[in-house]
């Protein structure tokens, strides 16, 4: 039974945060070039604004703050069962090299494909979903060890390994580009947020409406996976086989989502983390604060790169490892398990 | 504990026919690239230089500096490997696994940001100065207090501190419009290599070395392990933090040069042990040889396929390495 105290807790945070993401949303698209002051913000979002206000909403900044937050959500509840499956509390897509192997695959996507301006949006989560099971298999193939099973440290370890690598293939790959082709390739490595229009939305939001609610399905298995071996195996799970389904969905999940933004790391590890600080490790209770927290934490960064400089922006990806490894760091620093 | 000093191969025979590789590998080097130059041409452009010559020019300007550096950096990087493995008794320790070589970029993308023109001597120094301050970082947090430089703490300290520090070095480059330089140093080529570097980078890099040999056998009897090294009357704190600066000052020299190069000092000192045995009286310099081989050879296969980056051609050997040691579980030395 879920302590009722926890439950209230849950909900008290989850409001909090909704109230926090909705200022972060209103800072983030109150600022930028044209500054679009409060109260117009406000009017046109109950539909009563100017044309101009209208328009400049409703056509650039809502599509790309959508996709910013769902983004935000694939990433955090992506690295949440990342994390659950191999019971490592610092793995995510990024520092598995999962984000690396999708922009592979695109990169590769480009270097050969014929691409087609109109699906092109739609093909490239595709793509990137591809080459991060892709890679996803292949750290689950090497870390898996006859008799034993797969080994977590092992894991981490061939991610950190299989990333450095297809990056390296990627750079190598961009000296085939022409300007265009490398300086988006270049952008999107560092995490820029190009996304903006709503065909984007409609890209992305299907794979989100399907994955995050199966995985709020699965949580009663995750938290039986995130117990001891033991334990899984003698209630009756086929252990290795649901690790391998959800990594499979949650490499897709994260993987959809750097399609539309850009490499970006960390989130996943921040979000889960400041969850399970609130509400401890039960799945049911941490997963909606660790969207929530995900979504937040990916508007602030994005939106400190768009207003840091006078001229021109920091890719969100940079702000957020800027922000993030540093956490990343303090976590080690403070656990001793590993 | 048991002595591991089982010799596969005697160390005289495998040392010359590195060394032997060596020369060819330079001189395929030299021989091969866009522009068709023969080997009688070479000679003359050594031995009879005609500034008039374009083609001596290639040959001096270009393609020997271009060389040096390639073997110079491949030395660094290699010896800088073997110290760190030693002082990590950690077989999957890289200057760049590390954050020697991010810590190196960044400060090299502060310096950039703060005066573009600056000496190379000043360089190798903020070089240095950036790889003591990512290796710092990496092996404080790495370093675990149950049991000392665990690898996987280590690695993931290592990419941790090394994603931070890219982002701020790209950071810096969006702000200070630099990026063009920055792609350099983040992707890794000899091309550029001048005389001038190498009038400063192959005094230190062979000091270095040297001394790296004189202390050869302390480093041995470090890799005994702390208790056995303590017993024997070795000073361990001041071997380990000696030979941990003279690793990143040869890190940040090859930084300087060439940007970010991993994996090579994670392969070679593994090669090396593999072919005379653990004693680093032989592994060192075996391995300041083969390390000049294999940057070499990456940057003729880099150069003959249009310039890709080296870093990129060494990754993709240096990898399936990686992988391979993690399969076999090789995790201490």
């Amino acid at each position: 039974m879920i302590d009722s105290k926890l439950k209230r807790k849950q909900i008290i945070v989850c409001s909090v945060l909704l109230v926090l993401l909705f200022l972060a949303v209103t800072w983030s698209i109150t600022s930028g070039e044209y500054k679009m002051d409060l109260s117009a913000y406000l009017k046109t979002l109950i539909g009563q604004g100017e044309f101009k206000d209208n328009l400049i909403l409703m056509e650039f900044r809502m599509p790309r703050m959508l996709i910013t937050l769902l983004a935000g959500m694939a990433l955090s509840m992506s690295g949440a069962i990342i994390q659950s499956i191999t019971k490592n509390p610092l793995a995510e897509s990024g520092i598995l090299g999962i984000n690396a192997g999708g922009g592979f695959a695109i990169t590769v996507f480009i270097v050969i494909g014929q691409v087609n301006p109109n699906t092109f949006i739609y093909v490239l989560p595709l793509i990137s979903a591809a080459g991060g099971i892709l890679t996803a298999l292949l750290i689950f193939l090497f870390s898996y060890n006859k008799g034993k099973g797969i080994s977590p440290a092992n894991m981490v370890l061939i991610g950190v390994g299989l990333s450095a690598a297809l990056s390296g293939g990627s750079i190598t790959m961009m000296r085939k580009f022409n300007e265009d082709q490398a300086e988006f390739i270049a952008a999107w490595m560092a995490g820029n947020i190009w996304g903006d229009e709503w065909s984007f939305v409609l890209a992305f939001l299907p794979w989100i409406l399907i994955i995050i609610p199966f995985l709020f399905f699965k949580s009663s298995s995750l938290n039986i996976i995130n117990t001891n071996d033991q334990t899984a195996k003698s209630l009756g799970m086929n252990l290795d086989k649901e690790r391998l389904i959800l990594l499979i969905i949650s490499v897709i999940l994260s993987s959809v989502a750097v399609a539309v933004v850009g490499s970006i790391g960390f989130i996943g590890l921040m979000g889960p983390h400041i969850a399970k600080s609130f509400v401890g490790p039960r799945h049911q209770l941490f997963m909606p604060i660790a969207l929530l927290t995900g979504a937040f934490l990916l508007v602030i960064a994005d939106t400190i790169g768009q207003t840091v400089l006078s001229i021109g922006t920091i890719p969100a990806g940079i702000v957020v490892a800027i922000i993030g490894a540093p956490y990343f760091l303090y976590l080690m620093y403070k656990t001793n398990s590993i | 504990m048991e002595l591991k000093n089982k010799i596969p191969f005697h160390f005289s025979i495998i040392f010359t026919i590195a060394c032997i590789i060596l020369v060819i590998t330079f001189w395929i080097s030299i021989v091969y690239g866009s522009a068709d130059i023969n080997t009688s041409t070479i000679l003359n452009a050594v031995f009879n230089y005609d500034p008039e010559d374009v083609n001596h020019n290639i040959i001096i300007d270009v393609r020997i500096p271009r060389d040096i550096g390639a073997l110079l950096v491949g030395v660094a990087l290699a010896v800088s490997g073997a110290g760190i493995q030693s002082v990590t008794r950690n077989s999957l320790a890289d200057p760049s696994l590390i954050g020697l070589n991010s810590g190196a970029a960044l400060m090299l993308a502060l310096t950039y940001a703060v005066s573009p023109v600056i000496t190379f001597p000043l360089l190798i120094l903020t070089g240095f100065i950036g790889a003591m301050l990512g290796g710092t970082m990496v092996l404080m947090i790495g370093r675990s207090r149950k049991d000392g430089f665990n690898p996987v703490r280590l690695i993931l300290a290592g990419a941790a501190v090394s994603a931070l520090l890219s982002a701020a070095s790209q950071a810096i480059a969006l702000y200070f419009r630099l990026n063009q330089s920055l792609i350099f140093w983040s992707s890794g080529g000899v091309s550029g290599t001048t005389w001038q570097q190498l009038y400063t980078g192959i005094p230190v890099v062979a000091i270095i070395v040297v001394i790296f040999i004189l202390i050869s056998g302390q480093l041995s009897i470090l890799n005994l392990g702390e208790s056995i090294a303590k017993g024997l009357g070795q000073n361990v704190k001041l071997i380990r933090a000696g030979t941990m600066l003279l690793s990143m000052l040869l890190a940040g020299i090859s930084v300087a040069i060439v940007g970010q190069i991993a994996f090579v000092g994670l392969m070679v000192p593994h090669i090396s042990r593999f072919l005379v045995g653990t004693d680093y009286k032989k592994v060192i310099p075996l391995t300041a040889v083969l390390g000049g081989c294999l940057v070499v050879s990456a940057d003729t296969v880099a150069r003959l396929m249009g310039e890709a980056p080296v870093s990129a051609i060494i990754s993709f050997i240096g990898v399936p390495y990686f992988l391979y040691l993690i399969k076999k579980g090789g995790r201490t030395i």
